[in-house]
């Protein structure tokens, strides 16, 4: 026992943990041989026990940036740093976990099997019982890889990316094609491992996802981040990018025309469809107020925030 | 202090029992993948059946060495590269394409115990296949054959699945992995056909024999005739410089082509 390594959990000993960078991208550049610029002096942190969402359209960069942050790849300029180390060091390797987009896995080896041959690689794999619990594989542990369905598939693959117990875990699209609940299932197995202080990257198309799930969204285009903050901040920006920061979005039924509706203070668009007019507004309250004293019989009113969607959207168009 | 967790010092685990679970899983994933191995091994025997001891039969290739026990020797060359160059040419090519290979690359596995588990599914291949075909042509082809012969073709069959190996690898990492399987063919069969291993090389175009040596399949095919006892050309230094040549080329293109799909990637 005198060899043994005492290791007390950071997170209890040290409240400022969470502010230890994890991982670090500075200044970098990733120019591929066709001449593609894929990164262009990109910088991003990584905390102890956060979740970020890497947010972007097709081509922006995300998946650039996760290969670099894997080793799968050098930056042209700049560095990579993890754990404050080269991510291609198996030493590094060790501590990371991936999930990635996977068209095919060897079909003929069971779920136990492949979970096996990952766990082997680690000194202190995650506990095969706890990998099957937390990846929702109970029941389908002696089945063929190819005899699995999409989300079952997605699920033994996030049970890959869990076989080393990692402090960092990359995880790109996770959720495709699972349902509703394995997918809030996942949500929350994400959450419990930043609890225990793993730091989470994660690249979505879901933007519903980046807001449920994420502490932080860094929101790449074209190479170069266009915002980063809180799901609620990143919301902000992108509202604030074309109106107002205190916008809203109105539905309901109304009699009004669209030519008197526009004319209400506040109001910036009117969009009539069969059965509601959606009116976004600067000033929701005031909007409102008119709105009901000029038409009595108004119903199914409904305001909405602008989703994540929109501000994402204005973020990164043009 | 009651509440701390101990760990024991970070151990890896040994090199050596990683790559030993990646070969026993590679080879058993083979197995089971029916497509794969029912042709791998299925295709060197429909060969030697039809054309070792169906036809030809009772015919001698030279004084006590029947037809039989001369094509033995080529058609174990022949299944060994089909496994080899399937295997692992179109295999690998898969795994690339669909991005197996990069989650097995960002994993701490060695990258050698990758490239080693499919050699050894190569040879493990090889070993069946010589064996059947050695079985057969014992019962149905009257061939006689010492256990010191069978071990020398065994051995040459194993050795075989390395440089086939190297050129699986090296198809894998430089053409477009839809079209693996088709340049796997062409590969395939020609070779075989210009190296002797489907009729003896004297029976070629005086030009295709002097180009034969470059593969090593023929030089493979020359060992595995010597130590039938059948007449064979070429010295065993000529031999294994051949092998050795080709296994070096072929470890230079797969490197080459590695390193350029890494960064275009």
């Amino acid at each position: 026992m005198s060899a043994a390594v005492l290791e007390m959990s950071p997170a209890a000993t040290n409240p400022s943990a969470s502010q230890d960078a994890v991982a670090s991208l500075q200044q970098v550049t990733k120019r591929y041989k066709n001449g593609v610029t894929a990164l262009d002096g990109l910088s991003m942190t990584l905390r102890r026990g956060e979740i970020v969402a890497l947010l972007g359209p097709n081509g922006a960069g995300k998946s650039t940036a996760v290969k670099l942050m894997m080793g799968l790849s050098s930056p042209t300029s700049g560095a990579v740093s993890i754990f404050g180390a080269d991510p291609r060091e198996t030493t590094t390797r060790l501590r990371t976990g991936v999930m990635l987009q996977v068209g095919r896995a060897p079909e003929m080896l069971r779920v136990r099997e492949h979970l096996n041959i990952f766990r082997g690689y680690y000194p202190n794999p995650m506990p095969y019982a706890d990998i099957i619990k937390a990846a929702g594989l109970e029941g389908i542990e002696e089945r063929m890889f190819g005899q699995l369905s999409g989300g079952q598939k997605q699920r033994v693959l996030f049970g890959i990316a869990l076989a080393g117990d990692p402090d960092l875990l990359f995880l790109d699209e996770p959720t495709v094609g699972l349902d509703i609940e394995a997918r809030r299932a996942m949500w929350s197995q994400i959450r419990a491992l930043a609890a225990r202080g793993k730091t989470v990257l994660l690249t979505t198309h879901y933007l519903e996802e980046a807001d449920a799930l994420a502490h932080r969204i860094i929101v790449i285009n074209k190479g170069h981040i266009v915002c980063e903050g809180t799901p609620a901040e990143v919301k902000f920006m992108g509202s604030s990018n074309t109106a107002q920061a205190s916008t809203k979005i109105i539905r309901c039924a109304t009699t009004l025309s669209p030519e008197l509706l526009s004319k209400i203070p506040g109001v910036t668009s009117v969009e009539p469809t069969t059965t509601l007019t959606i009116i976004t507004t600067s000033q929701p309250e005031a909007t409102l107020r008119e709105m009901l004293a000029l038409d009595q019989h108004l119903h199914s009113l409904e305001v909405q925030s602008p989703l994540l969607e929109d501000a994402f959207l204005a973020l990164t168009s043009n | 202090m009651s509440t701390a967790t101990y760990t024991l010092p970070a151990q890896r685990p040994s090199t050596l029992t990683i790559f030993l679970r990646e070969i026993r899983y590679e080879v058993l994933r083979s197995l089971r993948t029916r497509a794969f191995s029912l042709s791998a091994i299925g295709f060197p025997i429909m060969f030697y059946v039809l054309f070792g001891l169906l036809m030809n039969r009772n015919e001698n290739i030279a004084a006590g060495v029947s037809v039989a026990k001369y094509l033995l020797g080529g058609y174990a060359i022949f299944g060994s590269l089909g496994a080899a160059i399937f295997g692992i040419g179109v295999g690998v090519a898969l795994d690339r394409s669909a991005g197996w290979l990069e989650l097995k690359q960002a994993s701490p596995m060695p990258p050698l115990a990758y490239l080693l588990s499919k050699c050894a599914m190569a040879m493990v291949f090889s070993l069946i296949i010589v064996s059947i075909l050695t079985v057969l042509g014992i019962v149905a082809g009257h061939v006689h054959i010492t256990p010191i012969e069978f071990l020398h073709i065994a051995v040459i069959a194993a050795i075989a699945a390395v440089p086939f190996s190297c050129l699986g690898l090296a198809l894998a990492f430089s053409v477009p992995p839809a079209s693996a399987g088709g340049i796997a063919n062409l590969v395939y069969l020609p070779m075989s056909f210009l190296s002797g291993l489907w009729i003896p090389i004297k029976f070629l175009p005086h030009f295709l024999q002097t180009i034969a040596p470059i593969f090593p399949t023929y030089h493979l095919a020359q060992l595995m005739y010597g130590s039938l006892g059948a007449p064979s050309l070429g010295t065993l230094t000529s031999h294994i410089t051949g092998i050795l040549g080709f296994t070096a080329v072929m470890i230079g293109c797969a490197w080459i082509a590695f390193q350029r799909s890494e960064q275009n990637a």
